[in-house]
């Protein structure tokens, strides 16, 4: 980073965080300055590290399960969805047809969740008090299904390696009817507020622009990548649990700016109430557990799983030496990879823009450190 | 890979099951080959018969030969730098030598279309010569496939970086620092990215402990006996 400021020097550095109510958890930027605008930054992170993937050798594959579900945290059930196919792909099991329903029923839910707290973060952040409390009524709605399905609302530990644990509750499908019944209208009056709010669209219109290459270049993907326009969703590109039967759309955007990022989110949550009311209309008969034993022994390999996160491309690259640990469990987090470009957002902007930047990507620092 | 838990030699199903059916393109050489990387591979090749019943699991990863046009393309390209094309559970990886990585990746993304590297990461095998795996994992939108490239690296050993290849290669690069010890050559900020820079050690290497940690780091920085 760059020298000591002098007085007679245009620069200017600038810390922001870690303990910062825009950086959305424990996340240091360096700014350097001239005036109002941005040089360059130096993002510091590894403050929530807590070396998950070094438990993970050290736990069988079924004790691991709940680890995931802390690091991207406001998105449990996704962490876990992928860390149970990555590990049935390594057994070569699949879960039976009504354990994929339910198990797409609660990602999307949580989906939505995830998008929730970021809408509400975002506008806070930028100045709108408001929606931070609408988003937060509805995502109770979520998980009240979560806690009475699992008895868990954050980290939720949802699924098992083969299927679920648990069969759905009674009323479980009427719950879901009806927060979909509720939360489609309620979109409608998050962009009512927001759309075409003067302020937000000038606050948010031409910033932090990522073109279609760039993003690709940085790795980036999930909503900043199709904002820049690439209409790219690992559900439609190599899908899994089922996501093939159900009919969505891959909402896209064409200025890969933070306005386009705010449009496709909110798209994304109207298209997951499609994929719930689809599921949950016919969630088949049948088992909720494959063929899995009760020590999880997979044969000595390796494979890459990755989903579509709300965040964008979580993988997971797991190893196995026969036993019945994992001899390496790498997580490929969206968060930590799309926070580089963070760098290439802001750069030539307006330090007040930083914060919008930073929000738009949707980062949350326990999967950014693990 | 567990190279200690070797089975009863011989009997054990043979891993490559497609060796027979697929001879085409000197598709013997990944899995004859005495490849230091995999010692337990050399040694049940008897292949092609035994159906045997599917009693103990193979020491080593089961992958078979992968045999497309890319792979061959590959392989005329780079001729024996590349140390086996194969496939396991539907996932295909190259294995190549370590100066081959980048070469092989620059060429897979100008010409084969595989223009998002997903991830840089590391295994460590602390028993094995090369100690380390250093893995890439590559992905075409074009032509919607994953790819790994893997190659196996001494301790000590810098392999070329790959952020002039792919930019995103810049962070993971560096947790692979900050965790193995792998220094990337050419890699423009090669520092430690989730730990503090002073720390000594690196987390993930098989011989650090789960309860081990930088006592004087911790001490100094935190003012306590032990983060534990």
């Amino acid at each position: 980073m760059p020298d000591a400021t002098f007085l007679d020097s245009t620069e200017l550095v600038l810390n922001m965080g870690p303990q910062h109510p825009s950086t959305h958890g424990v996340l240091r930027v360096i700014l350097k300055l001239d005036g109002e605008k941005v040089l360059g930054t130096d993002c510091v992170i590894g403050y929530l590290h807590r070396g998950v993937e070094k438990i993970a050798e050290n736990r069988t594959f079924a004790q691991f399960n709940p680890y995931v579900d802390r690091m991207d945290y406001v998105a449990a059930v996704s962490n876990g969805l992928g860390y149970c196919l990555a590990v049935e792909k390594l057994l070569n099991v699949e879960a039976p047809p009504r354990a994929q329903a339910v198990r797409v029923i609660l990602t999307e839910l949580n989906r939505i969740a995830s998008h929730l707290v970021w809408l509400g973060t975002h506008a806070l952040d930028i100045g709108a008090i408001t929606p931070v409390f609408y988003c937060f009524r509805e995502r109770e709605e979520a998980l009240k299904i979560f806690e009475k399905y699992c008895g868990a609302r954050l980290t939720t530990h949802a699924f098992r390696i083969g299927g679920l644990l648990y069969e759905t509750y009674d009323g479980f499908e009427q719950d879901v009817r009806d927060f979909c019944a509720m939360f489609g209208p309620k979109v409608d009056e998050y962009e009512e507020l927001l759309t075409n709010n003067r302020i937000w669209v000038s606050r948010l219109k031409g910033v932090g622009i990522l073109s279609a290459e760039e993003c690709k270049e940085y790795g980036v993907t999930g909503p900043v990548l199709r904002a820049a326009g690439v209409k790219w969703d690992l559900r439609k590109a190599q899908p899994y649990s089922g996501y093939e039967k159900y009919d969505f759309e891959i909402p896209t955007a064409q200025n890969g700016d933070t306005y386009d990022r705010y449009i496709v989110r909110m798209q994304e949550m109207r298209q997951a109430v499609r994929i719930i009311e689809q599921a949950v209309a016919a969630i088949p008969e049948g088992p909720i557990m494959g063929k899995v034993g009760k020590v999880i022994k997979p044969a000595v390999g390796e494979a890459y799983v990755s989903i579509e996160a709300p965040k964008g491309e979580l993988g997971y690259y797991v190893v196995s030496d026969g036993s019945t640990q994992p001899y390496r469990c790498r997580v490929r987090p969206p968060s930590f990879v799309n926070l580089q470009a963070l760098d290439r957002m802001v750069r030539g902007g307006l330090v007040a823009d930083v914060v919008a930047i930073i929000g738009t990507i949707d980062i949350v620092l326990g999967e950014v450190d693990r | 890979m567990a190279d200690e838990q070797k089975p009863e030699g011989s009997e054990a199903p043979p891993p490559p099951a497609g060796e027979g059916a697929a001879p085409p393109v000197k598709p013997a050489a990944p899995a004859a080959k005495p490849a230091p990387p995999k010692p337990a591979a050399a040694a049940p090749p008897k292949a092609a018969a035994a159906h045997a019943a599917p009693p103990k699991p193979p020491a080593t990863m089961a992958a078979i030969p992968w045999v497309s046009d890319l792979s061959r393309e590959i392989k005329e390209r780079f001729g024996d730098r590349i140390v086996e094309t194969s496939t396991y559970l539907g996932q295909n990886f190259i294995v190549v030598k370590p100066d081959a990585a980048i070469p092989v990746m620059e060429y897979l993304k100008l010409e084969a279309d595989f223009d998002y590297l997903v991830d840089v990461t590391a295994v460590d095998w602390p028993k094995r010569a090369e100690r380390f795996d250093v893995v890439y994992i590559l992905y075409s939108f074009a032509r919607n496939e994953r790819v790994r490239i893997k190659t196996y690296v001494p301790d000590g050993f810098k392999p070329e970086t790959a952020v002039g290849v792919h930019l995103t290669a810049n962070w993971l690069e560096r947790e692979v620092f900050d965790m193995f010890g792998i220094e990337f050559d050419g890699h423009p900020d090669m520092r430690r990215i989730l730990l503090p820079e002073e720390w000594q050690g690196y987390p993930l290497r098989k011989d650090y402990g789960i309860l081990q940690q930088d006592d004087r780091w911790v001490q100094e920085n935190l003012n306590i006996e032990s983060g534990q």
